[in-house]
C-alpha cells in the first residue's frame, strides 16, 4: 500500500509528512492522496465543554477540484467548516490554506486570504437590495475607511472605485440570472433565490476557493441544476470548492473527491466510486454500528 | 384637542412623497434637491398651520413666533439628536440609549473649559469654541472607551450597557467627591452644576461685528417692526446657527451613509458575521461609527446646554436619551432625511405643542383655573365645562405631553411602523447604482421590479397604506 502511494506522488514532495499519513492510513490509495493541495486539515479538534464535534478530521482539498463533504448529521461537518473559516476557535489541530497556517484566524482574516464561505440557511442581508448585497462584498474598498469616504478629495476616488464595482455586480448577477432582481430587498427573495444570491456575493470578494454549506438545500430542482451548472462552469474558471451536501446523487454525480465524515472525524476519502463501494460508509448513513 | 389636528396634517403631507419617490427612483439614491423640499415642505406647512391657529386664536403674532422660535430651537436640537443617533441604531444597529451621557460629558467638558476661573467651581476661561471642540472631543472618547469592550454584547445588553453608562455620568457629576476635585477649586459642582457664558452669548457677540451686525440690526428692525420682541429675534439667530449645524451634521452622515463605509456599517445591522465572512473588518467600522456618533451627541449637548448659563445633573435623565430616540422613530430609522423630519415634527407637535395650546388657551379663557383635579372635576359637576379643559390644557399642559407621546407612538407603530417617511428605499453606495451604458438596458430595471415586486406583498401593502391615507 505504501508503495503504491509513493509511488504517485512527487518525489520533492514525498517528505516526512505525506510518508507519515500514508502510513497512518492504511487505506491509503493513489486516488486518495491530493497532489495539489489547497486546503488542509490537520487533526482538527472542537470541543464545546464536554461534547466533542470534531475529533481530529484530517482531510485535503485539490487546487481546482469540486470536493464533497458528506456525513449523517451530528458528523461534525458544519463544525468543521466554522473551525476553518474562523467562526469557531479550533480546540486543536491545524488548517493550511493556500501554503499558510490559517488556524485561529478571524473570519475576516480568512475571508480576505481567499476562502470564503455560504451559510446553511443563506445569510442575505435582509433589508438591503440585492445589488447592495453584491456591493458589500468587493475586496479592498478604499471607501471602507471612515475618512476617505468622508473628505472631499479622497470622496472622488472612492466614487470611481463605486463605478467599478457596479458593472462587476452587474455582470455577476447576469452570470447567475438574477439581474433582474437587482433592486429588490433581499429578503424579498425566495429561498433558491438567496442561495444564488449568497453565491453570486461570495464570488465578488474574488476568492480563490469557496466553501458551501448546503447550497441545494430547500431549492427546487430547476434552480439546483442550474446551481450546479454555474459551479461546474466555476471550476473550470479555475476556483475550488468545497460543498457540504446531503443529497447523495448530487455529491456523486458533481464531485471529483468525495471526504466522508462521520463522528467528528474522517471516515473515509476518494473517488465517489470509491466511496460508494466502502461498507462502513453505508453503515454509518444507515446507522449501523461502525 | 388640538394635538390631533395638527398631528394628521404633516402626515397626509410626507404620505405621498414616498410614495412617488418609489417609483421614480427605487434604484437611484434620493436626491439632495427632492429631500430638501420635502423636509422645506414640511417645515413650511407646520409653520404656516402655528401662525394661523396662532393668529386667529388670538394668542398674539408675538406669541405665536416665539412658539415658532421655540418649536424651530427644539426641533434642531432633536434632529442633530437625532441624525446622531440614526448612525448608531439606524444604520449600525447599536442600541444605543445613553444619549444623555454623552450629551452631559460635551456640556459639562465645555463648561468646565469656558467657565470663569473665578467661579466655583472654577473653570479655564476657554473662549467658547474651543469650549465646544473639547466637548465633542471628549465624548468621543469617551464612546471609544466604552464601545472596545463592549464590541461583542449582544444588542439588547449593549442597551443596558450604555444606559447605566449615562446614569453613571450623571450620578458621577452630582457627587459630592467630584465637586471640588481637591483644593484645586476645579469640579462638576454636584448637584449644583456649573455657571458658564453661555454659548449664545455669540449672537450679541455677532451684533458688534462689521457686516454680520448691520444684517442683524435690519433683521431685528425688521422683527420689530411686525411687532416680534428683539429678545425673540436674538433667540431666533441662534437656533439660526443651530440649523446650520443641522445642515453640516446632514452633509456629514449622508456622505457616511451612501459610502462603502456606511454599507458594511449597514451590513452590521443586518447580519454581522456574514459580514466578517465577506472579509469585512466589522469591529474597526463598529469603532469608528460609535465613537462618530458620540463625538456629535457631545456636541449637541454643548450646542443645547449653550443657550443657558447654568448647568446641573437634572439636564441629563434618561427622558432626553428617550426624546430623542422618539424623534428618530417618528421620522423614520435608518434615514438621514427621516431624521430631520422626526426631530422636526417631535418638536413642533409632542414637545412644544401642548404649551402652545397652553398660550391658547391663556389669551381665550384666562389663567384662573383649579390648581387640582378635585377642584376641576367639583366645578365641572358645577356646570362649568372650562375649568376642566383649563386644568388640563392650562395647568397639566406638561403632562399632556406624554399622552400625545403615548398615542403618536400607538398610533404610528400600528399605521406606519417605519416612521413617517416609511420604509424608504436609500441605497448605501457613492453612485447611483442603476445599469449604466446602453439604452436597451435601460428599461430593464423598471421592468425587473414589475415582476419582482408581485411576490413582496410587503411593498404592496405599503403602497396600498400610501393610497388609504391620501384618500382620507
Amino acid at each position: 500500500m505504501e508503495v503504491i502511494a509513493m509511488s504517485d506522488v512527487e518525489p520533492e514532495v514525498a517528505d516526512a509528512d505525506a510518508v507519515e499519513r500514508a502510513e497512518s492510513d492504511a487505506d491509503e490509495t493513489a486516488s486518495r492522496a491530493v497532489e495539489n493541495p489547497i486546503l488542509e486539515v490537520e487533526d482538527l479538534e472542537k470541543r464545546f465543554g464536554g461534547i466533542v464535534a470534531v475529533d481530529g478530521a484530517s482531510f485535503a482539498v485539490e487546487q481546482g477540484s469540486i470536493t464533497g463533504l458528506i456525513g449523517p448529521n451530528g458528523a461534525g461537518k458544519s463544525t468543521t467548516f466554522n473551525c476553518i473559516t474562523g467562526v469557531h476557535q479550533p480546540s486543536g489541530g491545524r488548517v493550511v490554506f493556500d501554503d499558510e497556517d490559517i488556524t485561529g484566524d478571524e473570519p475576516h482574516q480568512v475571508a480576505n486570504r481567499g476562502l470564503v464561505r455560504t451559510f446553511q440557511i443563506a445569510r442575505e442581508l435582509p433589508e438591503m437590495t440585492v445589488l447592495e448585497n453584491m456591493m458589500l462584498a468587493p475586496k479592498n474598498q478604499i471607501g471602507e475607511s471612515l475618512w476617505r469616504s468622508v473628505l472631499p478629495y479622497f470622496r472622488d476616488e472612492v466614487i470611481e472605485q463605486e463605478e467599478e464595482l457596479r458593472e462587476r455586480a452587474w455582470e455577476t448577477l447576469e452570470f447567475f440570472e438574477i439581474d433582474h432582481l437587482a433592486e429588490e430587498y433581499a429578503e424579498n427573495l425566495s429561498g433558491g433565490q438567496r442561495k444564488l444570491l449568497e453565491l453570486a456575493r461570495a464570488l465578488q470578494t474574488e476568492p480563490e476557493m469557496l466553501m458551501l454549506d448546503e447550497p441545494m438545500a430547500g431549492v427546487n430542482p430547476t434552480l439546483e441544476r442550474k446551481l450546479l451548472d454555474h459551479i461546474h462552469e466555476l471550476r473550470e474558471q479555475g476556483y475550488t470548492f468545497l460543498i457540504v451536501e446531503h443529497d447523495m446523487d448530487v455529491i456523486m454525480n458533481n464531485c471529483e473527491r468525495v471526504i466522508v465524515m462521520h463522528q467528528g472525524a474522517v471516515l473515509d476519502r476518494g473517488t465517489p466510486a470509491e466511496i460508494k463501494a466502502n461498507e462502513q460508509v453505508i453503515e454509518a448513513y444507515l446507522g449501523g454500528e461502525v | 384637542m388640538s394635538g390631533a389636528d395638527p398631528e394628521g396634517d404633516p402626515g397626509t403631507d410626507t404620505a405621498d412623497v414616498p410614495g412617488e419617490d418609489d417609483e421614480e427612483s427605487a434604484m437611484i439614491r434620493p436626491k439632495w434637491g427632492s429631500d430638501l423640499f420635502l423636509i422645506a415642505k414640511v417645515v413650511l406647512a407646520t409653520y404656516a398651520l402655528f401662525f394661523v391657529v396662532g393668529v386667529l386664536s388670538g394668542a398674539g403674532v408675538n406669541a405665536t413666533v416665539g412658539t415658532i422660535q421655540s418649536i424651530t430651537f427644539w426641533a434642531a436640537l432633536f434632529a442633530l439628536g437625532a441624525l446622531a443617533l440614526n448612525l448608531h441604531w439606524g444604520y449600525t444597529g447599536m442600541f444605543n440609549i445613553g444619549i444623555a451621557g454623552f450629551m452631559a460629558i460635551g456640556a459639562y467638558t465645555m463648561s468646565i473649559a469656558i467657565a470663569s476661573p473665578d467661579g466655583t467651581p472654577a473653570g479655564f476661561g476657554l473662549p467658547i469654541p474651543i469650549g465646544i471642540l473639547l466637548g465633542t472631543i471628549a465624548a468621543g472618547i469617551a464612546g471609544l472607551v466604552l464601545v472596545i469592550p463592549t464590541l461583542r454584547v449582544r444588542a439588547d445588553y449593549f442597551a443596558i450597557v450604555t444606559l447605566g453608562f449615562s446614569e453613571i455620568v450623571r450620578l458621577s457629576v452630582q457627587s459630592r467627591s467630584l465637586r471640588q476635585i481637591g483644593d484645586t477649586g476645579y469640579g462638576t459642582g454636584g448637584g449644583q452644576g456649573i455657571r458658564a457664558t453661555p454659548v449664545d452669548s455669540v449672537v450679541p457677540w455677532l451684533f458688534d461685528q462689521p457686516i454680520v451686525g448691520d444684517v442683524g440690526g435690519v433683521i431685528l428692525a425688521a422683527g420689530e417692526a411686525v411687532g416680534i420682541a428683539s429678545s425673540v429675534t436674538m433667540r431666533g439667530m441662534y437656533t439660526f446657527i443651530l440649523i446650520l449645524f443641522v445642515v453640516a451634521f446632514y452633509v456629514l452622515l449622508t456622505r457616511i451613509a451612501y459610502s462603502p463605509f456606511g454599507r458594511v456599517l449597514k451590513a452590521i445591522r443586518e447580519d454581522e458575521l456574514a459580514a466578517k465572512s465577506l472579509g469585512k473588518r466589522t469591529d474597526r467600522a463598529k469603532i469608528a461609527a460609535f465613537a462618530v456618533g458620540c463625538a456629535l451627541m457631545g456636541l449637541v449637548g454643548t450646542l443645547w446646554m449653550g443657550s443657558r448659563t447654568h448647568i446641573s445633573p437634572d439636564h441629563f435623565m434618561p427622558l432626553i436619551t428617550f426624546y430623542v430616540f422618539v424623534a428618530l422613530i417618528v421620522g423614520g430609522a435608518g434615514s438621514n432625511t427621516g431624521s430631520v423630519i422626526g426631530g422636526f415634527a417631535f418638536a413642533a407637535f409632542i414637545f412644544e405643542g401642548p404649551r402652545f395650546v397652553r398660550t391658547m388657551v391663556r389669551a381665550n379663557l384666562g389663567a384662573d383655573f383649579p390648581r387640582t383635579a378635585y377642584g376641576a372635576f367639583a366645578e365641572f359637576g358645577a356646570g362649568d365645562p372650562t375649568a376642566l379643559i383649563g386644568y388640563v390644557l392650562y395647568q397639566q399642559a406638561d403632562e399632556v405631553r406624554y399622552i400625545i407621546l403615548g398615542v403618536v407612538l400607538i398610533v404610528l407603530m400600528i399605521k406606519r411602523p417605519d416612521g413617517l417617511l416609511g420604509h424608504r428605499k436609500e441605497i448605501s453606495a457613492g453612485v447611483d447604482l442603476s445599469r449604466q451604458g446602453t439604452v436597451a438596458d435601460g428599461g430593464r430595471p423598471a421592468g425587473g421590479r414589475t415582476d419582482a415586486s408581485s411576490p413582496a406583498n410587503g411593498a404592496d401593502e405599503t403602497a396600498a397604506k400610501d393610497g388609504g391615507d391620501r384618500d382620507e
